[in-house]
């Protein structure tokens, strides 16, 4: 992890590394949280936690300007945060109040900010990426310069509609990343199970793509990735696919047993998880302090509670207004 | 003044003319450039346009309709062409879990105002994977707009009025309307798209229709009129939403109505504004409604049993005698 301050283009100053132990902190505590408001039925229908998966989104949106597009999955809590919605509105989202992003209408798997330009909370595999692929077809026909990231898990891999935008999106050299997550389990089922070449980035490669494989736990790994890959699209040199390595720490959904691996795997991944490596990484060459980490952990805490008492506070939509939002005319 | 043109002609005018007032619009499908569109209708475009506003896709057919979603949420107006309804099934997902519900999950704060054409309906022989008629089956869908034009009048002027709708509209394109040669108006342009159209006054019974069986019904009229029966023909030209104050207007007056649909009879189109009618209009009613539609079978590649297959003119005169107590 040290090799990161001199290598590559990414130079890290202590509020850099401040700001990525914070966010990702922000989605672990806010995650921890929706387990347990789960539990108490306060959220209701699936939820996938992204325990464990932080160090990709919060290094990937470091590398995001603010008119660049992003397409998530239904695993997009951190996406969204790490994008910059207030947790308060995807809390309130959570519980399916109308102050949430989304007007409660689509709940943890369906997550949408204009501001941010957070195109979903797609909870079809694969269903996101042509959607990207449109938007990056947009931007270059209007003569844009942003960029367009599309997530997803490499569950999705196995879709048709990842090889038809994969082959889109190079044929017509559009301006989109595509961030495989590669949590090794799609639901229950382990890589080795579904795919027939295990090695991702050869996929993308396949369709004369840029493609690279990254070690998705290490949160400087993954920004200088994305900020080199960000560089590269912009540069008008086409799209660009990394695949992520990760785990996911929880089960897929809080229905999932977990019957598809062993105890002992998820324990030895735990013991190198993303925060855990990266604050002692941050410990120990100083860049912060045991203090910073408390008062990050405070702060984070007064977050969390406060987002959860806006979605307490929260009001549900009158049962009059069921039929809105359909259309600008209802059809 | 009037000019004598086909449907595929206006269709094309359509396209040409919208891509020209609007910068944001593009064309994009499999076949609608070097070809010329499966069914010619983009011919020239690509001279006219170029590669840049005219283009030609794999066969993705999710892939690149997906595509036209996030395309117009990044601020175009894209026309995305299926070669055909049945090659639409592979888009589905995109329409239905895209395009029909980014508005709602997102809370409005998104809309798709894309537009979706494709061929639809049997009549050239072309058997069982190319030749069904699935438009009832969009219309169950909210949040999109489903329209049939079956005029060379629709055919020139719904599309202009689908690219101003926020959200997203399907068009479904007869082929047997095609190579239907009319003359329109010179200065044809852009229709209303939420009325449904008397498109023959009668006050003897109701045939309500839409797309490739508007003409057929029209024949049928005809064919009763030698009778003494004045049948008033109603093409819906949306299919979603309906236009239910026009053809229960009609049926209050007629007080029998026959509905002709090329869909399949089972959970149709026509189910669905018959029981709009008992709903409605059930007090008004002098006899049941009648419905003509498909058989139930997967279109037949031969001639004599593709033609049996789909709503004929007889088929149509048959069940409207049947409503005015008439032996068929």
């Amino acid at each position: 992890m040290t090799e990161a301050q001199s290598n590559g283009k990414l130079v890290l100053s202590r509020e850099h590394v401040l700001n990525l132990l914070r966010e990702m902190i922000r989605i672990r505590r806010f995650e921890e949280k929706c387990a347990e408001l789960y539990t108490l039925e306060k959220i209701r229908g699936f939820l996938h936690l992204y325990i464990g998966e932080e160090a990709i989104a919060v290094g990937v949106m470091e590398a995001l300007s603010p008119e660049d597009a992003v397409v998530a999955t239904y695993r997009e809590h951190g996406h969204a945060l790490a994008r910059g919605i207030s947790m308060a509105a995807v809390m309130a989202e959570m519980y399916g109040k109308q102050e949430g992003c989304s007007r409660g209408r689509g709940g943890s798997m369906h997550i949408f900010d204009a501001a941010t330009r957070f195109y979903g909370g797609n909870a079809i595999v694969g269903g996101g990426l042509p959607l990207a692929v449109g938007l990056g077809l947009a931007d270059k026909m209007q003569g844009h310069s942003r960029v367009t990231t599309c997530f997803f898990g490499e569950g999705a891999v196995a879709e048709g509609e990842f090889h038809e935008s994969m082959n889109l999106a190079a044929l017509w050299n559009l301006p989109v990343l595509f961030a495989c997550e590669n949590n090794y389990y799609a639901m229950g089922t382990a890589l080795q199970y579904s795919e027939s070449e295990t090695d991702l980035k050869r996929k993308a490669e396949a369709y004369g793509m840029t493609a690279h494989s990254v070690d998705g736990m290490n949160v400087v790994d993954v920004e200088r990735a994305a900020r080199e890959a960000m560089a590269h699209i912009r540069a008008g040199n086409g799209p660009v696919f990394i695949e992520f390595r990760t785990y996911r720490f929880r089960a897929h959904s809080m229905f999932d047993a977990q019957l598809y691996r062993e105890k002992s795997e998820v324990e030895e991944h735990k013991a190198h998880g993303p925060i855990k490596e990266f604050r002692s990484w941050a410990l120990e060459t100083g860049f912060v302090h045991q203090a910073d980490i408390e008062e990050i952990e405070n702060e984070v805490a007064a977050e969390v509670d406060a987002a959860v008492a806006f979605a307490e506070a929260g009001t549900w939509e009158p049962l009059s207004d069921l039929t809105r939002g359909v259309g600008a005319e209802a059809t | 003044m009037t000019n004598e043109m086909t449907y595929r002609e206006a269709v094309r005018a359509a396209i040409a003319e919208a891509m020209t007032k609007d910068d944001r619009v593009f064309l994009m499908g499999e076949d609608v450039g070097r070809y010329g569109g499966c069914y010619a209708v983009s011919k020239g475009l690509l001279e006219q346009f170029g590669p840049e506003r005219i283009i030609d896709t794999p066969l993705s057919e999710s892939g690149f309709t997906g595509a036209g979603i996030g395309a117009a949420l990044g601020g175009m107006r894209p026309i995305v062409e299926l070669m055909t309804v049945n090659f639409s099934l592979l888009a589905l997902d995109q329409i239905l879990n895209g395009a029909a519900t980014l508005r709602h999950m997102s809370g409005e704060q998104f809309n798709v105002p894309l537009v979706i054409r494709m061929a639809t309906g049997a009549g050239r022989q072309l058997a069982a994977q190319h030749s069904h008629s699935l438009e009832g089956w969009y219309a169950h869908i909210p949040g999109i707009r489903v329209l049939a034009p079956a005029t060379l009048e629709d055919a020139r002027g719904m599309l202009w009025t689908a690219l101003q709708d926020p959200d997203p509209v399907l068009i479904f394109e007869n082929v047997m309307l095609y190579n239907r040669a009319g003359k329109i108006a010179e200065d044809a342009g852009a229709v209303d798209i939420t009325r449904a159209a008397i498109r023959r006054e009668g006050s003897h019974l109701s045939l309500i229709t839409y797309g490739g069986s508007l003409w057929k019904t029209l024949g049928a009229a005809d064919e009763l009129s030698r009778e003494g029966v004045e049948a008033e023909v109603i093409d819906l030209r949306s299919l979603r939403p309906l236009d239910e104050e026009t053809f229960l207007a009609s049926v209050r007056k007629t007080r029998r109505a026959v509905i002709v649909d090329e869909g399949w009879k089972s959970v149709s189109l026509a189910a669905e504004i018959s029981s709009r009618i008992m709903e409605n209009a059930f007090w008004d009613l002098d006899a049941p409604v009648e419905r003509v539609c498909s058989a139930e079978v997967p279109i037949p590649y031969p001639k004599h049993l593709e033609d049996a297959a789909i709503p004929q003119v007889p088929a149509i005169v048959a069940a409207a005698r049947a409503t005015l107590g008439a032996a068929p």
